[in-house]
């Protein structure tokens, strides 16, 4: 029997006053995927995202978050941001919102923030236990920075970085917070090739410690290398879902994409 | 190197200005003689002072604009003297002793108005680094600021003149009574940012004045409350000039504490979630920060201070009415922190002294005070709108050379 999902979603709805941006999408990622979801421009992948994460509030649908080796579920469908955050899921911003004016260290300290305790009378004090907090906190997001291949720049103002190293430093922060699954917007999005072939293999890494990912993206040799199961979605609905070999040879996908490469 | 365009612009902008003077400048009516004079010269001097200043303005943009890069480099060693300082222990250890010296030192030196004037300044720094919390750090432009300040001080002033509490007794109700209605403003603001936000702080801050200057049973109205105690010392109390005198140094010692506290805050956990707040308040919620309480946090803090202080100033002036808590109190407790520079607490320190005690010493100029810091303020987010002395980010290091991630 396979083990139940880490992520159920079901009819979910989205309405901006007319405008139906998600259409009773259904999806499911199960423990150590890797899942994608393509579409044309406007299709609604942000939005759906903005919604899993407490963003936006769904009109409708239910968003089912059950931990690896839990029995449990949770509902995500009205949490704040914050909350969804603490529960287990983290995310990147297609429009990168890095804290531009603090350093590349603390934009991923600021990830351990969900993790970490130490409040008004630690910060004053600074006692032992706060002091060993921080000291954790710098590691770990050294560690972190490492493994994104920015440590070298951790004390750098993240709006002094390069572009492709911003987009790496939103998955650091997002790591930080010790997400069990991960969506990112768009991850390679104004990389070249050579930044988008670092990015592959580092989503896999990513994907061998043990997180899960849910990825939308527009390369779609990326899409072909990186995903176990791809969801195709156009005008807020489900057109496709299937192994990547499957989805590459859907008429309908093609149809959607009209003109665009799909084969890789 | 300025052509035809700008020659132009300066006169349009002049002409305007004449233009826009003309009733003032002008027309002067005469009620005893009930003539009007008509002053024509004073339109030319209006005319000819814009149009230099214009000119003047032109250049230096354009001399900025030209030498950006080198500007830049030489903006930066220049402003890395003070963070140089500041960043070797040894010289900010010497300098912290040398200034605690003079400040020690210095009412032994001067009149009692001198003293006075440099415990106000003293309490403006205070003041600074309490708005600073909230304007500079957690980026909520907050123009009610005044309201804490005078809930302190009323708290004191009613305590005292009702049930003759002490200024030790009362100091921490003061503060704690501020930081409540720091909550209290925090609430309905939770979703308001940048000039919705600056609008209901600045009517919440009206508000309490009103509220002060109106409920005559409560407050005692414009007229205010008199005789309010001097602190005293265990028992002991002092004459005028000796209260002048203890005073200067509980705000010395204030000073000290607060800047302490409000530097560790900065650069704790909390800090940090202060200043991504102001970044980007989308990203900060999904890095799994509450935002409410990080707000809320901010705001009572920051009034906190300002209950304080109020408490100072109720026991340091002995008398309190609604006039000391206008918008213009706000207003330049606002100028001190984006002057100083934001978030930035030696910028606030600065900005405190030079925004209190140049008008002190410039007595002739008073006059011109509040013409001087708009132009002060104008000028500083022209040339340099991150402050006198910006904010630079504390760095760390690891201790090991970047262990593999240990995922818990
Ligand atoms: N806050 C909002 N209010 C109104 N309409 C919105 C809002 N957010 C998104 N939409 C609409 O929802 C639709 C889907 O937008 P969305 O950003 O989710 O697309 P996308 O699939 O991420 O596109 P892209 O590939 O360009 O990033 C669009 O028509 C958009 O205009
Ligand atoms: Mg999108």
């Amino acid at each position: 029997m396979m083990a139940t999902p880490i992520l159920q979603i079901s009819g979910l709805t989205m309405d901006f006053g007319g405008i139906r941006a998600l259409n009773r999408l259904d999806l499911e990622v199960h423990a150590g995927e890797i899942v994608a979801l393509i579409g044309p421009n406007g299709a609604g992948k942000t939005t759906f995202f903005n919604c899993l994460t407490g963003i936006y509030t769904p009109t409708a649908g239910e968003i089912l978050l059950t931990p690896p080796g839990s029995t449990k579920n949770v509902s995500l469908k009205g949490l704040k941001p914050n909350h969804v955050t603490e529960k287990g899921l983290a995310r990147t911003f297609q429009n990168i919102r890095l804290f531009s004016q603090m350093t590349v260290l603390e934009n991923v300290m600021i990830g351990r923030h969900c993790r970490t305790k130490a409040f008004i009378l630690g910060a004053i004090l600074r006692n032992a236990a706060t002091r060993r907090e921080e000291r954790q906190i710098v590691e770990m997001s050294y560690a972190i920075l490492d493994k994104v291949g920015l440590a070298h720049l951790a004390n750098e103002f993240a709006r002094n970085l390069p572009y492709g190293a911003q987009r790496r430093l939103e998955i650091a922060r997002a790591l930080a917070t010790e997400p069990f699954l991960l969506l990112l917007d768009e991850p390679a999005a104004g990389m070249n090739p050579q930044e988008t072939q670092e990015l592959d293999r580092l989503i896999k890494e990513i994907s061998t410690d043990g997180h899960s990912i849910l990825l939308i993206e527009h390369d779609m040799k990326l899409v072909m290398s990186l995903s176990d199961r791809i969801f195709v979605m156009d005008y807020g609905k489900k057109i496709a879902q299937g192994k990547p070999s499957e989805i590459r040879s859907n008429p309908a996908v093609i149809k959607a994409y009209l003109g665009e490469d799909v084969d890789a | 190197m300025l052509g035809f365009k700008e020659i132009k612009n300066g006169l349009l902008v002049s002409l305007w200005f004449v233009f826009l003077t003309f009733p003032l400048m002008v027309v002067k009516v005469d009620p005893v003689e009930r003539i009007v004079r008509w002053r024509w010269e004073n339109s030319l001097y209006v005319a000819i002072g814009t149009f230099a200043v214009f000119l003047l303005v032109k250049i230096i943009i354009q001399r900025r604009s030209r030498n950006a890069a080198v500007d830049k480099e030489a903006e930066q060693k220049k402003e890395s003297f003070i963070h140089r300082v500041l960043a070797s222990p040894r010289q900010k250890f010497t300098l912290i002793a040398l200034l605690l010296a003079v400040a020690i030192v210095f009412p032994l030196f001067s009149s009692s108005y001198q003293t006075n004037v440099m415990t106000t300044a003293l309490m403006y720094v205070v003041l600074g680094l309490g708005l600073n919390i909230v304007v500079g750090m957690a980026g909520l432009l907050d123009l009610g600021y005044v309201a804490f300040y005078a809930v302190g001080a009323y708290s004191y002033a009613l305590l005292n003149h009702h049930f003759d509490l002490g200024f030790w007794a009362v100091l921490p109700i003061g503060g704690g009574l501020a930081a409540i209605f720091g909550i209290l403003l925090g609430f309905p603001v939770l979703r308001l940012r940048g000039d919705y936000l600056a609008i209901v702080t600045l009517g919440f801050g009206e508000i309490i004045r009103l509220v002060l200057e109106n409920w005559s049973e409560f407050s005692k109205g414009p007229s205010g409350i008199s005789n309010i105690s001097r602190p005293g010392l265990f028992g002991i109390e002092f004459g005028l000039d000796g209260a002048i005198i203890y005073i200067y140094y509980l705000m010395i010692v204030f000073m000290i504490v607060t800047i302490f506290i409000v530097n560790r805050l900065q650069d704790s956990r909390l800090g940090r979630a202060w200043i991504a707040l102001r970044e980007d308040e989308i990203a900060c919620q999904a890095m799994g920060i509450d935002k409410r309480k990080t707000k809320l946090v901010a705001f009572s803090l920051g009034a906190f201070w300002a209950g304080i202080i109020g408490v100072v100033f109720a026991a340091k002036t002995t008398f309190i009415n609604p006039a000391s808590f206008t918008f213009l109190e706000s207003a330049i407790i606002l100028a001190i922190v984006v002057l100083g520079g934001m978030g930035s607490i030696v910028g606030v320190i600065f900005g405190a002294l030079i925004l209190i005690l140049l008008p002190e010493y410039l007595r002739a100029l008073s006059e011109y005070r509040m013409l001087a810091f708009g132009a002060i303020l104008v000028a500083m987010m022209v040339f340099r709108p991150q402050g006198l002395i910006s904010n630079i980010r504390r760095t760390y290091h690891s201790d090991k050379k970047f262990p593999s991630p240990t995922q818990q």
